[in-house]
């Protein structure tokens, strides 16, 4: 063996050796066969929570349309919505749902990238997340437009009647950013399940088993499928990861380039991306922590994966705080008086409760995460992630609301705005819309990837067979 | 035409599976080559992939290609539509402004690689799916699939190497070659 070799041998020892010394993230001795049956258990018999999750979602959406239908006929006045306060909940919600979107690229896509072999178990339902929640903040621009038969004025179209939109506008690039997005991500989530969708085909009986062999395009799992397969997937997350980024940030240009005080930032587009991933970390532990007692993936999604992805949030929430009060410091120490005036009335006039609840939820809250009492206790898990969530959710409302409170004419300082139970109703329709389809998807397609969670075991049992310690050679004794 | 039949070895683990494709490497046995040999596995394994020789790849260019034709597509579309649309307040002169139009350059520029990419890649599961239809289905659970194309007299030199190597079962099918 040549030093060079012998270097690269030692190396790689070395590399597979972090998976024998570090905790297990979920029982490497259990079988291919187990994994199938395990993951395709879950989508025959769910325990009752899921069905209370289901109709409970269900009954939301359904109130939600009767508020949409009543503001339809009736007209955007009865959401309360006119002047200033003319986009109300719904584009603060519109941006919560579109930030949630991220979380599955990150998990997906960028920790693929980056070879973190624990995220094989639950990025598929964090992938789900972001096709669904991009479906909802999609309905957010049609709901607050009120004259939703004009929605393709913002479509990027060539029209003989003329009728051409604004292409500078950041409005319409955001309608094409979040058309591509949301394409591209039901393309990587329907793409990356294709091994599993064969696996269902070959389970399945009936009308199920004709769906699957359809969805499943002829795999058959030869070697030129895998090396296909492996290429696509790969260059599908190398154009995923820039179009999240862009995406977030062409909504944040939304408001940057306007001339709204607090709005005219520079750092908007990184603060809101990093919001982004933030908000959807946070959305995905507690999908993990439903999911996990729901389809009894106790197996899959274990603590020290709930441990790993606690100590992503985390992380996120820092730079997401670092990014804010970059922002509170670049107003306060700025020229721009009617910018401060907006920021003091956030601290200190109506909206200041939440304004501080906010701040709290978002950046103090986090810190409990440093704790691995915390970490790997899953009823505080979730309590956390929906204070998070909450947390993320006022953000937006502040940014939105409190603004056109309080701009650069007098006569916008209404100061005393409140949505009403329009808008409200139709926020609470939006979670179950959500919820709705996530878990008919959860309940359709196999949520946890079983080729992946099969490599991830293999792999990991090949690197502890490698690096175990060799029994010493019998020497036999020399025959005299 | 000439008849050509299938047989499939399955096989416990990827190394019984690639001491069985060494074995057919190096046996001198007429009537198949190793392009026709095919790994089926319920995981990627490039390392065992790689014994069966080259298995090049294009999806990339494809990639490219969509990502030139959906950029330079999409420039053209609104940049025609911005000329055609502006020409009359400007008093008969087109107004593109590329700056801004680099946005939805870009987002079409993602939006047709991705296009390309996957048809592509759909269009070559789609060939195998044709050319490979022998298939069991313990291969999407834990075992390991070797398929092998030959001719009928070499079916049964082929069976015994698969059977030397503990194969755990052999099927076959024969059908006619185009």
């Amino acid at each position: 063996m040549t030093p060079h070799a012998h270097d690269d041998h030692e190396h790689e020892v070395a590399t597979e050796a972090r998976f024998v010394i570090k905790p297990k993230d979920i029982n490497e001795e259990i079988s291919w066969a187990q994994i199938n049956e395990d993951v395709l258990s879950s989508l025959e018999r769910p325990r009752p929570l899921y069905w209370v999750i289901f109709f409970g979602s269900l009954a939301a959406f359904c109130w939600g349309v009767y508020c949409e239908i009543y503001q339809y006929n009736t007209g955007l006045g009865v959401a309360s919505l006119e002047n200033p306060q003319v986009w109300g909940l719904y584009i603060a919600t519109f941006i919560f749902w579109i930030g949630m979107s991220h979380s599955g690229t990150l998990l997906s896509a960028i920790l693929l990238l980056m070879h973190a072999d624990w995220r094989k178990p639950i990025y598929r339902f964090a992938e789900a997340m972001t096709t669904f929640s991009l479906m909802t903040a999609g309905l957010f621009v049609l709901v607050h437009l009120g004259r939703i038969w004009e929605f393709y004025y913002v479509v990027a179209y060539p029209s003989e009647r003329w009728t051409w939109p604004n292409f500078s506008s950041p409005l319409v690039w955001d309608a094409t950013a979040i058309g591509t997005y949301l394409t591209t991500s039901i393309i990587f989530l329907y793409f990356g399940m294709i091994p599993d969708l064969a696996i269902c085909r070959d389970k399945a009986h009936g009308f199920r088993r004709l769906f699957y062999r359809v969805m499943s395009v002829g795999w058959k799992g030869t070697d030129w499928q895998w090396a296909n397969f492996r290429v696509t997937y790969l260059t599908l997350a190398c154009l995923l990861i820039p179009l999240a980024v862009s995406v977030h940030s062409i909504v944040a240009t939304d408001f940057a380039v306007s001339q709204q005080p607090g709005w005219h930032t520079t750092s908007f587009p990184p603060y809101f991306v990093a919001g982004a991933l933030y908000s959807g970390c946070a959305a995905i532990i507690t999908l993990f922590i439903i999911l996990r007692y729901t389809f009894r993936f106790e197996q899959y999604m274990t603590i020290p994966i709930l441990e790993k992805l606690a100590k992503l949030t985390f992380a996120i929430s820092m730079v997401w705080t670092y990014l804010n009060l970059i922002e509170y410091a670049s107003v306060w120490y700025g020229t721009d008086s009617y910018a401060k005036d907006a920021l003091i009335f956030r601290a200190t006039g109506t909206y200041a409760g939440w304004w501080w609840a906010m701040n709290i939820l978002a950046s103090v809250v986090p810190f409990a995460m440093t704790f691995k009492a915390v970490r790997t206790h899953i009823p505080t898990m979730m309590v956390v992630s929906l204070l998070l969530n909450l947390g993320m959710w006022i953000e937006r409302f502040m940014i939105v609301t409190p603004t056109f409170a309080h701009g650069y004419y007098p006569w916008t300082w209404t100061g005393n705005w409140w949505p009403n139970w329009v808008q409200i109703g139709i926020i609470i329709g939006s979670f179950g819309w959500f919820t709705m389809l996530f878990m008919l998807f959860c309940k359709i397609f196999p949520s946890v990837s079983m080729y992946e969670v099969k490599e991830m075991v293999y792999h990991r049992i090949r690197a502890r067979k490698k690096t175990a310690p060799q029994p010493a050679p019998i020497v036999q004794p020399a025959q005299s | 035409m000439s008849k050509k039949s299938h047989i499939l070895a399955l096989f416990n683990d990827f190394e019984e599976a690639a001491h069985a494709i060494a074995a057919l490497r190096e046996s001198r046995l007429q009537g198949f080559n190793m392009q026709d040999v095919t790994l089926k596995s319920p995981i990627d394994h490039p390392e065992c992939a790689a014994e069966l020789g080259d298995r090049p790849v294009y999806i990339q260019l494809f990639s490219l290609l969509g990502a030139v034709l959906g950029s330079s597509l999409g420039f053209l579309a609104i940049s025609s539509a911005q000329a055609n649309f502006l020409r009359q307040p400007r008093g008969g002169f087109p107004i593109v402004p590329i700056p801004t139009n680099m946005v939805i350059t870009y987002e079409l520029f993602i939006l047709g690689s991705v296009f390309f990419t996957i048809i592509a890649c759909y269009v070559v599961f789609w060939i195998h799916a044709q050319k490979n239809r022998l298939y069991n289905v313990a291969i999407s659970v834990d075992k390991i699939g070797i398929l092998v194309k030959a001719d009928p007299a070499a079916i049964a030199g082929l069976r015994d190497i698969f059977t030397r190597y503990h194969a755990l079962e052999i099927s076959e099918s024969s059908d006619v070659a185009r």
